[in-house]
């Protein structure tokens, strides 16, 4: 066989590949001119691409003419886009850095503006029947940074009933997570985690591994708890009270590894950026939030 | 004519793009990988011989994958304990030992057991098989070395026993009957003339349940844990080099040192499974010049 014949099963195949693949394409696309309509690009924090999703799937019944992208890659990703001016929103379940600020202004002209569209406060579980409620963050440090002092449970005056080997089993996320990331920084203060941990790939199956290791301590979302595991109280330094992770808490910013889940734009929305952002706002938007195990802006908008 | 010429040419670009294929994954991912040799924060020897993997560390990244290594040949050999006499002992049956009836009925429920998609197996070693392991063991979790290993076994097990059944098959019967005439017992006729008979190709069965086990990602990433350590016992969670990939390559930024690292890692499990599978092929042509 000589190239000749190679290249011309080429383009049938391309040929093919095309014709399979083209009538969606065109079709949505002359859908979108019909429509005059938009595309929002909407990139960032790991932790909020599932709200982000939620809002772009229910924003599709809202404005069928206005088509949000949404993608993850971590906070400083989106972060990193929105300074390049590739995108139109960045996610981000931290704060926008001030370097991070001049960057996007000295590159784009433009001052990066955030807008807080959520809170998640970050839960510590323990296996139901571990006899703990409470922990500083101190403690926490501890036990997961590297060459931490704290490895067994005894060393915290807990004895967990029917176990022979108190040694704490540690559960964490893929150091990809952005969960990952912000219990690194509040609670370990950027240094390394211990190697060892379990670390699971989703917060659900932290949580899950935790209700059946009796010898078990993970942090994931509030959302996720479950009747096989406990919610510890935090303490911010040791001997003060532990306060719960709940909605109310959060938002009265007493639990200490609370944060808030923000949107940032280069200078003030224009057009469908605006519309999509003050509907995220808006009661539709916070009920998303609310669905996908977060705490929405205002207590009074939750059903709960 | 130009019907049968096309089609001709179709079965022609389909027979050689295995070829292609191979080549363009090896040259694309090593192509990803490549830069990352000349970085200053990456060494090679720390590469192969630190346990240290902190790919995202803020002050201080290393990326050691000795720890990855020794959770997949830990684990692959733990997985082989189990799926060898079982896959062996699975094939000399069929072949040797059970009637047609039995054989075919045995034959398309091992063929079921090959067709079971790895990420259910990754969901029964996660919550049934950890449950097992917690109840009757002293592991403080179940997800572990010894859950990820008889998982990989389960899997392994179809491919070494229906290639060993290829090989015993192949052995001529004039051998079976000069045993037979012989006065051997079946079981004589087993060990002392059909094993030595067909060991090549029985050889290379359990080469290929390697591997599988080798490269299984799913199933390993939800059963062993996934932790970074050097096991001590078969209860201890680790973590395989697959598993690792597919873990962190989904949110590596895409040409970041990490992610190049990763692409490195995928360099040296290609090597292996390659080296494993080259090994299994070569023993087979041996069977066949004999």
């Amino acid at each position: 066989m000589n190239l000749n014949q190679v290249s011309r099963m080429g383009v049938v195949a391309a040929l093919t590949v095309c014709a399979l693949l083209y009538p969606g394409c065109s079709g949505s696309n002359r859908d979108a001119e019909r429509a005059g309509a938009a595309t929002i690009q909407n990139k960032g924090s790991d932790t909020m691409v599932n709200v982000a999703q939620a809002w772009a799937e229910e924003y599709r019944t809202v404005n069928p003419k206005v088509d949000v992208e949404v993608s993850g890659g971590g906070s400083g990703v989106g972060i990193a886009a929105l300074i390049r001016g590739t995108i139109d929103i960045a996610n981000a379940s931290r704060d926008i850095k001030d370097e991070e600020i001049q960057q996007a202004k000295a590159n784009t002209g433009k001052e990066p503006k955030g807008f807080v569209a959520g809170y998640d406060a970050l839960a510590v579980y323990v296996n139901r029947t571990n006899p703990l409620d409470e922990i500083s963050l101190e403690q926490l440090a501890e036990i997961f940074v590297e060459d931490g002092r704290i490895t067994k449970w005894s060393q915290l005056g807990v004895r967990i009933p029917d176990v022979r080997d108190d040694t704490i089993v540690r559960v964490s996320r893929q150091s990809s997570s952005g969960t990952y990331e912000f219990f690194r920084e509040k609670v370990l203060h950027k240094k390394d985690f211990e190697l060892g941990s379990r670390d699971m790939n989703g917060s659900k199956e932290v949580v899950e591994l935790v209700g059946n290791a009796r010898t078990a301590i993970g942090y994931s979302g509030m959302g996720y708890a479950n009747s096989g595991v406990k919610m510890l109280r935090i303490a911010e330094k040791p001997g003060q009270p532990g306060v719960p992770p709940t909605a109310e808490t959060t938002l009265n910013k007493t639990y200490p590894i609370a944060r808030s889940l923000n949107l940032y734009v280069l200078g003030d929305p224009k057009g469908a950026v605006k519309d999509y952002i003050d509907w995220i706002l808006s009661n539709a938007g916070q009920q998303i939030v609310e669905a996908s195990g977060y705490v929405p802006l205002s207590a009074k908008k939750s059903a709960r | 004519m130009i019907g049968e010429k096309l089609l001709e040419l179709v079965i022609r670009f389909s027979g050689i793009s295995a070829i292609l294929f191979v080549l363009a994954i090896f040259l694309f991912v090593f192509r990803e990988a490549l830069p990352v040799l000349t970085s200053e924060k990456f060494s090679v020897i720390q590469f192969f011989t630190s346990i240290e993997w902190y790919p995202t560390s803020v002050n201080n990244v290393r990326y050691g994958t000795l720890a990855l290594i020794a959770g997949t040949f830990s684990v692959t050999l733990l997985a082989m304990a189990f799926a060898v006499p079982l896959g062996l002992g699975g094939a000399i049956f069929l072949s040797e030992f059970c009637g047609p009836k039995l054989r075919e009925t045995l034959k398309i429920v091992i063929e079921l057991l090959a067709a079971i998609p790895s990420v259910v197996w990754g969901f029964i070693g996660l919550t049934v098989m950890s449950r097992i392991i917690v109840k009757y063991t002293s592991a403080p979790v179940g997800v572990n070395m010894l859950n990820g290993a008889i998982i990989l076994a389960l899997m392994a097990v179809p491919i070494i026993v229906s290639i060993g059944e290829d090989a015993l098959k192949a052995v001529p019967d004039a051998y079976r009957e000069a045993g037979q005439a012989l006065g051997a017992t079946k079981w004589q006729l087993v060990y002392r003339v059909l094993l030595p008979a067909a060991k090549n190709g029985l050889l290379a069965a359990v080469l290929l349940g390697v591997g599988r086990a080798v490269g299984e990602t799913m199933a390993v990433l939800m059963a062993t844990g996934h932790a970074v350590h050097i096991p001590h016992g078969i209860l201890d969670s680790i973590r395989t080099l697959t598993a690792n990939i597919a873990a962190e390559l989904g949110e590596a930024p895409v040409g970041s040192e990490h992610y190049r690292v990763l692409f490195l890692t995928g360099v040296l499990l290609f090597t292996i499974t390659f080296l494993v599978n080259l090994g299994a092929d070569l023993v087979i042509r041996g069977v066949r010049r004999k």
